[in-house]
Formats: C-alpha cells, sequence, structure tokens
C-alpha cells in the first residue's frame, strides 16, 4: 500500500512550524520595546525578564489579562464554529462593527466603564443592526451582502463619532474607552473578567444543553421546523450569544478585529475534522491558545495591543491547518501525490521488467540493466536509479557486479498484479465498453495503478475470468503470481487479494 | 376505516409568497395507507405544496389537519424527506448524526439520544442498504446514496404520515428501484406516503392515486382515473399565467409595493 502521511508526523509538522511563528512574532513584539528603551520612557526589562514575569504570573494584572483571554477564545472559538458552518462569517463581522455604537451610549450612561452597562447597550445595538439587515433583505430586492456591508459601515461610523465625542470629554482621556479600538487585555477589570466568565459559562452551558437543537438548525432548519423544534427560538438565542461574545471580547481584541476571533478558529477546526463536536472543541482550543499568546506577546512588547498579536496567532494556526490538515491540507496533498508517483514509477518498472521476462517465454533467471534500459527506452544510468528504489523498497535484487535484477517474491507478486490490472482493464474496454483496441493501451497504462482489488474481482467476474488480454498475451493468474515457492506463498497471496 | 380521520385532509389551502412559486384553494383528502404522487410542471408549486402543508411557509388561506387533528398537534405523525439541494453536504456530520436527527422530534428539547434510539436508526440505515456506511462522512456519498440518508432519517421519525420532495431526483437505476421497494413496504406497514414526483413515465406504476397540480388540483383520484391524456394535457398544457400573475400582483400590492 502507498506511504501516508501519519496524523502524528503531521502534527509534529505543525508544532515545528508553529515554533517558528512563536520566535517570529516575538520579533514583532520585541523590537518596539527595543526601540523605546532607547528613547527610556518604558521601565527597563529585558524580554527575558518579561518572559519570566509572564510564566510566573506574579502580576495580578496579568493574570486578569490573560484569563479574560482565555474565556473570550473558549466563547468565540464555540460560537465561531456556529458562525462558520451556517456561512455567517459577514454577519459575524457586521455584529461586530455594530456594537461600537452601543459601547458608546453604554459609557455616555454614567459616564464610566461600567461592564454591565456595556454589554447591555452593545447587545441591544447589535441586534438592532442584524434586525435591520434582515428587514432590508426582506423588503427590498437587494441581496443580503449589500445589507451587511451597508449597516457595518452606517453603524460603525456613529460608533465612531460617539467614541471621538467621548474622548473629547473633559474626563475622556481616561475613559479607556479607546481600548474598545484596537484591544488591550491589560485593560480589563475585575468587573469584566466576572462578566466574560459569566457569559461564557452560560454560553457553554446553552451550547452542551441545546446542542442537537443547534446542529439540526445549521444542517436543515426547515427539517427541524417540521419536526416542531423551536429553529427560530436557537436562531436567535445563537445571535444573542454571538452578541455577547463580542462585546465581551471587543476589549481585549478591538472592535476591527473582533470578528476573526469568531471566524480563524473555527475555520482552522473546519479543516482539520469532519464531525462537529470536535470542530467546536478544536476551535475552542485554537482560540483559547491565540487568545493566551497574544496576551503573552502584548506582555512581552509592554502593553503592545493584544488583538493584533490574538489574531496572528491564530492565522498561523490556520496556515497550520492549511497546509498540513490529514484530509485538505495542500503539503499533506502534494505530498499524497509525490508518493503516488514514485508508487506508479516502481510499478512501471516492475512490470517492464516482468515483460521483458514474457518476451523470453520465462527464460532465465535475472533481467539484466541493458535488457531494462531498452525495452524502457532509457539510459543505463536511469535504469540504475530505478533499480536502487526498487531495492530500498525489497521489491528487487541486483547481482554484485550490478548488471543482473532479479525480482524478491513480493516484487515478483506486485509485478503480476500490475500486468494483470493492465490487462483485465484492456480487455474490459474492448469487449464491454467497446472501446477500439489500438485505444485502450494509454488508458490502462494509467488506470493499472488504482485498480482496487474489489474492482478486480468485478472485472474478472464480469469478463468470466479471461485467460488472454485483446492482443493475446496471457493475463496472469493467482497461480503465476505465487511462482515456485510453496503453500504459505499461495496463503499469502489469497489473503492479500482478499480471497475468502 | 369509514369513521377514522383521513390522514391528511387540506382545505382551500392558499399560498401567495413572493418569489415562490402560487398555490390557489387546495382541497385535499388523503386516505390512510396511500401512496399519492404529486405531479405537475416545473413551477407548478409541488413543493410549495409540501412546505405549506408542514407550516414552513405562511398561508394566504386554508387549513391542514393531520389524522384529523391540526398539523401542529400531530407533528411528530409526519416524516419529511427535503430536497436533496435544500443542505449543504459539506456539512461536518457522518451519516449517523444525520440519521439520529430523524429522532430529535421524539427526544424533545434536552434528552440525548439512548441506546434504543441508536439501535432505531441503525435499523433505518440497513433498511436503505447504508449502514456500512454509518460513520462516513456525508460528502464521501454519491447523490443516491445521500438520497438514502435522508430516506433513512424519515425512517427513524416513525412517524404515519410521510412528506417527500423529489425523492427520486438525481438518483441512479438501482436507488431508484430500492426507493419504490422500500415506499410499498411502508404502505404494506399501513403508512401513508406523499411523493413530489417529476417523472411522469414512472408515475402510474409507483403510485396508487395521483395529485395533478398546476397552481390548483387540476385532478385528484385513483391513478387509473387520473392518468388520462386529457387530464395531463389540462395539467401540463397551458400555464395558468393570469391566474399566477394576478394573485402575485395582489400579495404584492397587499406588501405595499409599487405595482
Amino acid at each position: 500500500m502507498s506511504t501516508r502521511l501519519t496524523p502524528s508526523r503531521s502534527v509534529r509538522w505543525q508544532s515545528t512550524a508553529g515554533l517558528a511563528v512563536v520566535v517570529w512574532l516575538a520579533l514583532f513584539a520585541v523590537t518596539p520595546a527595543a526601540w523605546a528603551d532607547r528613547i527610556g520612557d518604558i521601565q527597563e526589562t529585558s524580554v527575558w525578564e518579561q518572559a519570566g514575569r509572564f510564566f510566573t504570573f506574579r502580576d495580578p494584572g496579568l493574570r486578569l489579562a490573560l484569563a479574560g483571554c482565555l474565556l473570550l477564545g473558549l466563547s468565540c472559538g464555540l460560537l465561531g464554529g456556529f458562525v462558520v458552518v451556517r456561512k455567517m462569517a459577514l454577519v459575524g463581522d457586521t455584529l461586530s462593527h455594530a456594537v461600537l455604537p452601543g459601547i458608546a451610549l453604554g459609557f455616555l450612561w454614567n459616564m464610566t466603564k461600567d461592564p454591565v452597562a456595556i454589554l447591555a447597550g452593545a447587545t441591544l445595538v447589535g441586534l438592532l443592526g442584524v434586525m435591520v439587515v434582515d428587514w432590508i433583505t426582506r423588503t427590498t430586492t437587494l441581496q443580503q451582502d449589500a445589507a451587511l456591508g451597508l449597516v457595518l459601515s452606517a453603524f460603525y461610523g456613529v460608533g465612531i463619532c460617539l467614541v471621538t465625542r467621548i474622548q473629547r470629554l473633559p474626563t475622556g482621556n481616561k475613559s479607556g474607552i479607546d481600548k474598545f479600538m484596537f484591544g488591550q487585555a491589560a485593560a480589563l477589570g475585575e468587573d469584566d473578567i466576572v462578566l466574560m466568565l459569566v457569559t461564557t459559562l452560560v454560553t457553554v452551558a446553552l451550547i452542551v444543553l441545546f446542542y442537537r437543537g443547534l446542529l439540526v438548525l445549521s444542517f436543515n432548519r426547515e427539517f427541524g421546523e417540521a419536526m416542531g423544534l423551536p429553529m427560530k427560538l436557537l436562531h436567535h438565542l445563537l445571535m444573542l450569544l454571538t452578541a455577547f461574545a463580542i462585546v465581551v471580547a471587543m476589549q481585549a481584541v478591538g472592535v476591527v478585529l473582533v470578528s476573526a476571533m469568531l471566524v480563524i478558529p473555527a475555520a482552522s477546526a473546519y479543516l482539520m475534522t469532519d464531525r462537529m463536536h470536535r470542530l467546536l472543541l478544536l476551535a475552542a482550543l485554537i482560540g483559547m491558545g491565540s487568545a493566551a499568546l497574544g496576551a503573552f506577546f502584548s506582555f512581552l512588547g509592554h502593553n503592545l495591543p493584544t488583538g493584533p498579536f490574538m489574531v496572528l496567532a491564530g492565522t498561523v494556526v490556520f496556515i497550520g491547518s492549511f497546509l498540513f490538515s490529514p484530509r485538505y491540507g495542500w503539503l499533506t496533498r502534494l505530498w499524497r501525490q509525490h508518493s503516488r508517483r514514485l508508487r506508479t514509477e516502481l510499478e512501471n518498472t516492475l512490470k517492464a521488467m516482468y515483460r521483458v521476462q514474457e518476451d523470453r517465454d520465462f527464460h532465465g533467471e535475472g533481467v539484466s540493466v541493458l535488457e531494462l534500459a531498452e525495452r524502457r527506452k532509457e539510459t543505463v544510468e536511469e535504469i540504475q536509479a530505478r533499480v536502487k528504489n526498487l531495492r530500498s523498497a525489497g521489491l528487487a535484487t541486483l547481482t554484485e557486479e550490478g548488471r543482473m535484477i532479479h525480482f524478491t517474491p513480493e516484487g515478483y507478486r506486485q509485478a503480476c498484479l500490475i500486468v494483470r490490472n493492465h490487462r483485465l482493464w484492456e480487455l474490459y474496454l474492448t469487449n464491454v465498453a467497446h472501446f477500439a483496441a489500438d485505444h485502450v493501451h494509454a488508458e490502462a497504462e494509467e488506470v493499472e495503478h488504482v485498480l482496487g482489488e474489489d474492482t478486480v474481482r468485478q472485472l474478472e467476474r464480469r469478463l468470466k475470468f479471461p485467460r488472454q488480454d485483446p492482443h493475446g498475451k496471457p493475463i496472469p493468474s493467482l497461480r503465476d503470481m505465487v511462482g515456485t515457492s510453496a503453500e504459505e506463498e499461495l496463503q499469502r497471496g489469497t489473503e492479500t487479494l482478499g480471497y475468502r | 376505516m369509514e369513521t377514522t380521520a383521513p390522514a391528511l385532509e387540506t382545505h382551500d389551502l392558499s399560498v401567495a409568497y413572493q418569489k415562490k412559486p402560487v398555490l390557489y384553494g387546495v382541497d385535499l383528502e388523503i386516505p390512510e395507507g396511500k401512496l399519492v404522487g404529486i405531479v405537475g410542471p416545473n413551477g407548478a408549486g409541488k413543493s410549495t405544496l409540501i412546505k405549506a402543508i408542514m407550516g414552513l411557509l405562511p398561508l394566504r388561506s386554508g387549513w391542514v389537519k393531520v389524522f384529523g387533528q391540526p398539523f401542529a398537534k400531530a407533528k411528530r405523525r409526519v416524516g419529511y424527506v427535503p430536497q436533496r439541494e435544500s443542505v449543504d453536504w459539506d456539512f461536518p456530520v457522518n451519516v449517523m448524526d444525520v440519521v439520529l436527527m430523524g429522532r430529535y422530534g421524539h427526544l424533545g428539547w434536552i434528552k440525548r439520544p439512548s441506546a434504543a434510539d441508536r439501535e432505531i436508526a441503525r435499523n433505518c440505515l440497513d433498511q436503505v442498504n447504508l449502514l456500512p456506511y454509518a460513520n462516513r462522512q456525508i460528502s464521501n456519498l454519491s447523490g443516491g446514496q445521500q438520497q438514502r440518508v435522508f430516506l433513512a432519517r424519515a425512517l427513524a421519525q416513525e412517524s404515519d404520515l410521510y412528506l417527500m420532495d423529489e425523492p427520486f431526483a438525481g438518483v441512479d437505476a438501482a436507488t431508484e428501484a430500492a426507493i419504490i421497494v422500500l415506499l410499498k413496504e411502508l404502505k404494506a406497514r399501513g403508512k401513508t406516503i406523499l411523493v413530489v414526483h417529476h417523472d411522469l413515465t414512472t408515475a402510474k406504476d409507483y403510485f396508487d392515486m395521483l395529485v395533478l397540480l398546476n397552481m390548483r388540483v387540476v385532478d385528484y383520484g385513483d391513478t387509473a382515473d387520473v392518468f388520462t391524456v386529457e387530464k395531463l394535457q389540462k395539467t401540463y398544457g397551458g400555464r395558468l399565467t393570469l391566474l399566477s400573475d394576478v394573485t402575485r400582483q395582489e400579495a404584492r400590492q397587499k406588501a405595499g409595493e409599487e405595482v
């Protein structure tokens, strides 16, 4: 069988790549700090000291920031899973921009950064935005994307105006409302963390409790409605929870990038698994991981904005998933193609050896390098390289002086299999599909490498266990493949061929 | 049998929903244990009728009764096979997950599927010959297999009335034959099945009764009585453009649009 990229290997690759990018991100974080050191406006601590402070969790402020990041990563990852599979990424983006005026209004309510007032204001305005989108698409001929773009920018514009007004107020500078723009985990206070904890716990509990309803909603809403499940209610619940997650995450991630925390972890997870519950779990883990990394780099660089670093860390995970995911990964696919090509070349060499032997009615033991070169129309050097591959795969041996090639029993068996596949397929194309006899060779050259044993059984039955191909050449049968050696070979042959 | 309520009864069912085909005054009375086909040209409102029966579309008028009860009360006795294209087959679930969804109607809000539910789901998968594929992701299935997954899910609903939207669309001949055998088995067990069908060449053999639909019921009755050249011509020939135009115009006016 062909070699596959094992999951363990792809995980190892992933962690190596991950490490490389952690270093790269660290450079981002460190450079401004070094620059600031020269100006002398930041306390003098080295990168290592700063990293040490992070990992010993000495600072209470840091502990809060980190806790907040983990919570927001968890809730954004979970809800993002639903957002992505329901193809609502743009809705998440719109929601995250539309809440900005609500945050400003929540602040103006009693002129402090009261988390509950801000949460209430933001959620209400965010949901208003989603309703407006819904309303526009329902009553006009505009499509949803236009309505989303419209609401996103209009609400965001109002939000920017309000935030600027607040900053111009006498107390505005100390308000901390600017943290909502780019995100600063260090600005999270104890009240904020409590609120995040509550919303995250509620989110996790409701998702676990209503998981099956939410699954039906995401996969086939009409079916859920027909069964009488409260689809509308679950949809609104999901939107509400998403609004909560966005608002509580906003202070740490920033208004512009917060929707990325919904999309990136879930999109990475989507490429890694094909079960919804695993997707949610993975998305939550990736969300938490990238949020924590964001906090780390922000701390390393003396309170740089957290949001961009979170998003970068998440993006790195996504790139890893895009390249290495076991099913869809770009490099995984390249690797599979490569190993398949190697396999095909090995099989073609074996087939050529078989044909050389067949041409002299299987007299004589081995095949010489020269004969093989003539048959394949290649140079001796090229053939030597091929033989080297055959030897390392244990399919052939080379005599000491390097002139004669001999099949190993396994090599001979595989040569028979591939010749059989080729000739069976030729026969099928001529007799059943009525291809002209001179058209079938090229087709069979490709197909011989991919025919599975099940298909071969079907072909044999369909063709009534043929002995000869359309050109009159014998089709190797099980007996040929077993060769000279005894019972056990027969046993092995039958097992591999799937006879029961 | 005379005293029992029909499996499905609709009275003056009308739908005039923007962007959807119009349905006008549909009166149906489908007795229990029948295999009934709905046939009609494209845009005749076949799918709309099924969705309207299940309350998935707003009605303009009329009512629906299932086994003598209003639809909302009898939801659990109705199984549904939606059109295959109506869902995203790349969705991260496997075959078993989808079939288990058929149990959710019985499980209600919070209860998890029990071992018994799983056994029912396995059984239903076996009936459509898909048990070996239970753990496969749904995008790795052929069109015919995907259709059978939907059938198995409907079977798992253990209903008495089944509404199926084009279960034969885009499936291979072998699957079609297997599905029709399954439907006849269901009928033999006393189930009532309503099938949207678009292939007139097979309609006569498959169904006991036919609904000829073209925005309104052109005719309804035993296949032998209804499947006549004259009636089919009446159904398929001559679109009722005026009926559809006027009804849609009325709907738009009601919505305050410029006409």
